[in-house]
């Protein structure tokens, strides 16, 4: 690894530099991508038929006969002051049309996490201990196959034989503000459980490779020949250099629970942030789409940043430097 | 105390399942009846080729088989109890306890999450054979006998702290640190510099002598076992070959294969006197560096006549990689000049003539990655016949089955792939290829280092034959002194980027030296009993004069 | 000799590899000859909305009355020639440029390698959204759009697979020879590189089925009339709420064709990790 003679602290202040550049330039490409492309959103708006007036007037109301650029930092300008615009489509504040949004898939996504974290590391290290086993091939089987299902066939499935043949839960996920906490869990059980299958058998096959890997380590053939007792050698020996992969597993695979969800959000008609970014791709709505897409973006990239930083802190060579 | 050996080993038979193509899965015996005895305090060094399955026999007296082996007959009797039979538990109770293992390479042994003292100590508590505070005393007074430096706080490092040289000293305390009546040794030097070798074996001899424990000692180098081993075992692929005292093996051997390997390199050419036409390769006053800054090379000038070999000859570090891509065309230097055959090469590759780059060819020291592993053995030696000499079709594949003959292969290699060769026949191909430019001159980074030793002498034989027939100068890259003092005309000794000794190999070898090349030199290991002392001894009486 | 080549390269594959490429063969088949095969017409409304499998209709008919079996058909040629036309221009531009960046090295590597990290960083769903927002959803922007985006993993592991097979002493060894760039990219590396690219194809084919389907599910890929079986689902997932798994069929097809190309790429490559690539 090329880490240079950089100390713990400047390499973590580093990454934290190139996350919120890329941040910076992430809001480029979206702002460019849906600018720069051909028909612009007073097009959109008014369809092939309209007049060259009434798109003249539209655009100098909607300030699109200004250059790009200068579009470009007004946009970013009013974002970091928390304001993201008004919909071209129903003319609300988008900063209020996202809030509770937000906090729908952020309740669901972490649910999700929460259920399947734990899940997947147990599983991993149960592959791990009954490795070329049985129990392994099964894990390895199921693994490959659900990989490869989409997240509606899963989703439509859990609907059709739990929601409507077995009625145990609701098939779509009403939830309001104010709702008490039991009904809600109840309420995203199923996209949960969607959630967790679509994401779990990857977390852990990765999991396994992750722990493998260390388990083939040399250091484990010393302590194993030191006599140390099987418990120790996992959880002194492999566990302490396996964290940093998991962590880099565990967040691959939240970054994805976050765009998984644009799909289980609309399986289960979930009134969340998927959904709403959705609507308005339909819609053609460019405000609340760059908004939306900005905000899911900065997550992953929110994700995969603090992934890089375990690693980093997580590396003993930097934690005690020469 | 008991009269029986410490340790019994009889008709000890290991096997490995190796997956063929397919699912099908095949057999095939690694160790082959195998039986020895070692005593309390005695060293038994086990000796072979890679692949004579030594280290697997180490392993065993651990009850250990790495994944894939399977032990298949026998019986391994510690203190006349065969631990093949125990439990895991009672396997356990031996491991680091009664035998414990020093590994090749320490930088991979060590936990890097871990601090070297946490380590050490790890199995003394484990067993439950003395307190926290005990250990770490006792291992501070190893690490004191065994040449660390700032033994009190030596184990508060973590391994990536500490140099390599010290790291393999370190898995050595930690194998006594539990005070074992065993332990093994897996070429515990081979990944070390020839002066740090000494030192660590040294050191290691040692410890052995002081704390009264039996070893088996595992390396491919008789030399280096002839230091330190009592008994001496010789394997070849899987199967003892002749098993003795150390005097017995080393000035008497009886078999074949053994009088081979103490005899390997003991040959010696004769050095050609320089003639008076000037050099076939000069090269003046380069400095080079990777980074534009930091010299790798400082003021290195030397020269090579027609028909010769100059040997460089340093330590890893000492740049002698970096002297022949700077004078290949691949690392630009920053100051100085390479004059070839006449002529100023141009110091890019790219601005090179296609001549001037036919004469100069480089045979590489991993002869499996400096051949494309999809193009045959026909279509990599006639590659530079057709691309030099413009030669194609039948005319190009009598040239290459000359070819063949010349590297001792046959016609027969001609259509395969360099996964089906052997690594000895790989490095001919290799050199095959470098022959069929017809140059002037070729490069040979450490060609004969990745081989086993006969296999070494067999290449080295081929290039020496290949020279007195093409008249071919060899530049000659090597840290091994024995191939050194086997192949040279001249030397060329490099320390740290610079040169520091350069002449005929009669003027470099003999006194009065520089310091660093009398270190070198003496650090060699030699094929005879009390090497080592003597050395030692006289290393103590010079630094007393000083 | 090709006989022989395709015996030896069948006789490695496991028994659930085999399955997978016997059901690779029967998808391709049918969306190749489609007219012949299938029973009725796609757009032929033949039976009552929603009937349940019978003699008549083997999977039922749809929200229209159509049948099922039919669309299955016909819908599987818009999947595979849209996916795969899609993961075709990945491959070439992603080892394109991946080769390039490799053997180039230097300012052009840090370019090509800087710029295709700005892609990555943003997950591919919500960049095609974001691009489907404002550009129409026609079958060659769907192609290009899918293909663009999905170059930067085939960039990524080509530039990878490339940059290792470059510091073998092999190619060091042509270098020094004199040998030129495109002897060296087609004669040293492309030999080298071809197996890891082939399986990687597999899965990016595989992805691309399952990211099309993905998009007409949500209403953004293949548009009414054409269908494929991803919109299959959309038109009758409101059947689901009833008791009526319609739109489970198309869904089952989409799992058995991505399962089946993972299968054979796994049997193919025994590799454990990383299987679905990147997201």
């Amino acid at each position: 690894m090329a880490l240079g003679n950089d100390s713990l602290s400047t390499l973590v202040a580093k990454r934290l530099a190139l996350g919120l550049l890329l941040l910076l330039a992430i809001s480029v490409v979206i702002f460019a991508g849906t600018e720069m492309l051909p028909g612009d959103v007073a097009q959109s708006i008014l369809g092939q038929s309209a007049t060259p007036e009434a798109l003249a007037n539209l655009r100098t109301e909607m300030g699109l006969d200004r250059p790009a650029i200068a579009r470009y930092f007004n946009w970013l300008f009013n974002i970091l002051q928390g304001d993201l615009g008004t919909s071209l489509s129903s003319g609300r504040d988008i900063s209020t049309m996202i809030g509770d949004r937000l906090n729908n898939t952020l309740f669901l996504a972490s649910f999700a996490a929460l259920v399947s974290v734990p899940l997947a590391i147990f599983l991993g290290m149960i592959a791990v201990h009954y490795r070329d086993g049985i129990v392994d091939k099964l894990i390895s089987i199921t693994t490959i196959t659900t990989i490869s299902l989409p997240e509606f066939f899963i989703g439509y499935l859990l609907i059709l034989f739990v929601a409507v043949q077995l009625n145990w839960l609701p098939s779509s996920s009403l939830i309001y503000q104010g709702m008490p906490i039991g009904e809600k869990l109840t309420a995203i059980a199923l996209p949960c459980i969607t959630l967790v299958l679509v994401v779990l058998a990857h977390m852990m096959r990765m999991t396994r490779a992750a722990i493998l890997n260390v388990m083939s380590s040399a250091y484990i053939e010393t302590a194993q020949l030191k006599g140390l007792s099987p418990f120790k050698i996992i959880f002194r020996h492999a566990l302490p250099n396996a964290v940093s992969p998991i962590i880099t597993v565990v967040v691959i695979n939240l970054a994805y629970l976050v765009v998984g969800v644009v799909v289980v959000e609309i399986i289960f008609v979930y009134p969340g942030m998927g959904q709403l970014l959705v609507d308005h791709v339909t819609n053609r709505d460019v405000p609340v789409v760059q908004a939306t897409g900005l905000i899911f973006a900065a997550i992953y990239i929110l994700l995969n940043m603090f992934a890089d930083i375990m690693a980093i802190i997580s590396n003993p060579r930097l934690r005690h430097p020469k | 105390m008991s009269n029986q050996p410490f340790l019994q080993v009889k008709g000890l038979c290991i096997s490995a399942q190796v997956s063929t193509t397919g699912s099908k899965k095949k057999n095939i015996t690694l160790v082959k009846d195998v039986s020895f005895d070692l005593e309390r305090g005695k060293v038994l060094g086990l000796i072979g080729e890679s692949g004579a399955g030594k280290s697997t026999i180490g392993l065993v007296a651990m009850a250990y088989a790495r994944s894939g082996c399977k032990i298949s007959g026998g019986q391994v009797l510690v203190d006349g109890v065969d631990i093949l039979k125990h439990s895991h538990k009672q396997i356990r109770n031996v491991r680091g306890a009664r035998v414990a293992y020093v590994a090749q390479s320490a930088a991979a042994a060590f936990n890097p999450a871990h601090r070297l003292g946490d380590q050490v100590i790890e199995a003394a508590l484990e067993h439950k054979l003395m307190s926290r505070e005990d250990a770490l005393a006792y291992a501070d007074q190893l690490y004191a006998k065994l040449g660390l430096p700032d033994p009190e706080n030596f184990g508060q490092r973590y391994p990536h702290q500490v140099s390599g040289g010290q790291l393999q000293r370190a898995m050595t305390v930690m194998a006594l640190c539990a005070k074992p009546d065993l332990i093994v040794f897996d070429e515990p030097t081979t990944a070390l510099d020839v002066t740090t070798q000494i030192e660590v074996l040294a050191t290691i001899k040692q410890a052995i002598n002081d704390t009264g424990t039996a070893a088996l000692y595992i390396t491919h180098d008789l030399a280096v076992v002839a230091q330190i081993a009592d008994d001496i075992m010789v394997l070849q692929q899987g199967e003892m070959i002749e098993y003795g005292s150390a005097d017995h093996i080393i000035n008497h051997p009886k078999e074949s294969y053994t009088a081979d390997l103490v005899s390997v390199r003991s040959h010696e050419k004769e050095e050609k006197p320089d003639p008076d036409s000037a050099a076939i390769l000069s090269v003046s006053n380069i400095d080079a560096a990777y980074d534009g800054h930091n010299k790798i090379l400082k003021d290195v000038s030397l020269h090579l006549h027609a028909g010769q070999t100059l040997s460089i000859v340093g330590e890893s570090g000492s740049g002698k990689s970096t002297l022949a891509r700077v004078i290949t065309g691949l690392l630009p230097p920053m100051a100085g000049e390479t004059i070839f055959d006449g002529e100023t090469l141009p110091s890019k590759l790219k601005s090179r003539t296609k001549e001037q780059l036919r004469q100069l060819q480089m045979v590489y020291q991993m002869a499996d990655v400096a051949m494309n592993p999809r193009h045959t053995i026909g279509q990599i030696i006639g590659r530079p016949i057709e691309f030099y000499f413009g030669v194609s079709g039948a005319e190009k594949r009598q040239k290459v089955i000359d070819l063949l003959d010349q590297i001792e292969l046959g016609e027969k290699y001609i259509d395969r792939y360099p996964a089906e060769l052997s690594g000895g026949q790989k490095q001919r191909v290799c050199i095959a290829r470098a022959l069929a430019a017809k140059p002037k001159l070729i490069i040979c980074d450490e060609v004969t280092s990745a081989l086993d030793p006969l296999v070494a002498e067999g290449i080295l034989q081929l290039l020496s034959r290949l020279q007195e027939k093409h008249d071919i100068a060899y530049l000659f890259i090597t840290h091994d002194l024995a191939t050194v003092r086997a192949i040279s005309d001249s030397i060329a000794v490099m320390y740290q980027g610079s040169l520091v000794r350069f002449g005929k190999k009669s003027e470099v070898l003999s006194p009065p030296f520089d310091d660093y090349t009398e270190m070198l030199l003496s650090s060699v290991p030699s094929m005879e009993l009390g090497w080592l002392e003597r050395t030692l001894a006289s290393r103590k009486m010079q630094a007393a004069d000083h | 000799m090709n006989n022989k080549l395709m015996h030896s390269i069948v006789s490695h594959l496991s028994w659930g590899a085999r399955i997978g490429l016997l059901c690779l063969i029967i998808f391709a088949l049918s969306a190749i000859f489609a007219p012949w095969v299938s029973p009725y017409g796609q757009d032929e409304i033949v039976g009552d909305v929603w009937e349940s499998m019978s003699g008549q209709f083997w999977l039922g008919t749809d929200q229209l009355g159509r049948d099922i079996l039919s669309r299955l058909i016909h819908g599987a040629r818009n999947t595979f020639f849209i996916a795969g036309a899609a993961t075709l221009l990945s491959f070439f531009m992603g080892t394109f440029f991946g080769f390039l960046a490799a053997v180039s090295g230097g300012k052009a590597d840090q370019l090509l390698s800087r710029t295709n990290d700005l892609m990555m960083a943003i997950p591919t769903l919500i960049f095609a959204l974001v691009v489907l927002s404002v550009l129409p959803a026609s079958m060659g922007i769907l192609i290009v759009v899918m293909g663009v985006l999905d170059s930067t993993r085939v960039f990524r592991l080509s530039r990878a697979v490339a940059v290792d097979i470059v510091v073998m002493d092999f190619v060091e060894a042509a270098r020094l020879r004199g040998e030129n760039t495109m002897w060296i990219i087609f004669r040293e590396i492309l030999p080298n590189a071809l197996s890891p690219l082939f399986a990687e194809f597999g899965l990016r084919f595989a992805f691309a089925v399952l990211f099309l389907s993905t998009l007409s599910f949500l209403g953004l890929g293949i548009q009414p009339p054409d269908a494929d079986w991803g919109s299959m689902v959309k038109e009758n997932k409101d059947g689901i709420v009833f008791g009526i798994p319609a739109a489970l069929i198309p869904a089952a097809a989409i799992a058995i064709l991505t399962i089946s190309i993972n299968l054979v790429v796994d049997s193919v490559l025994s590799r454990t990790s990383s299987l679905k690539g990147g997201r």
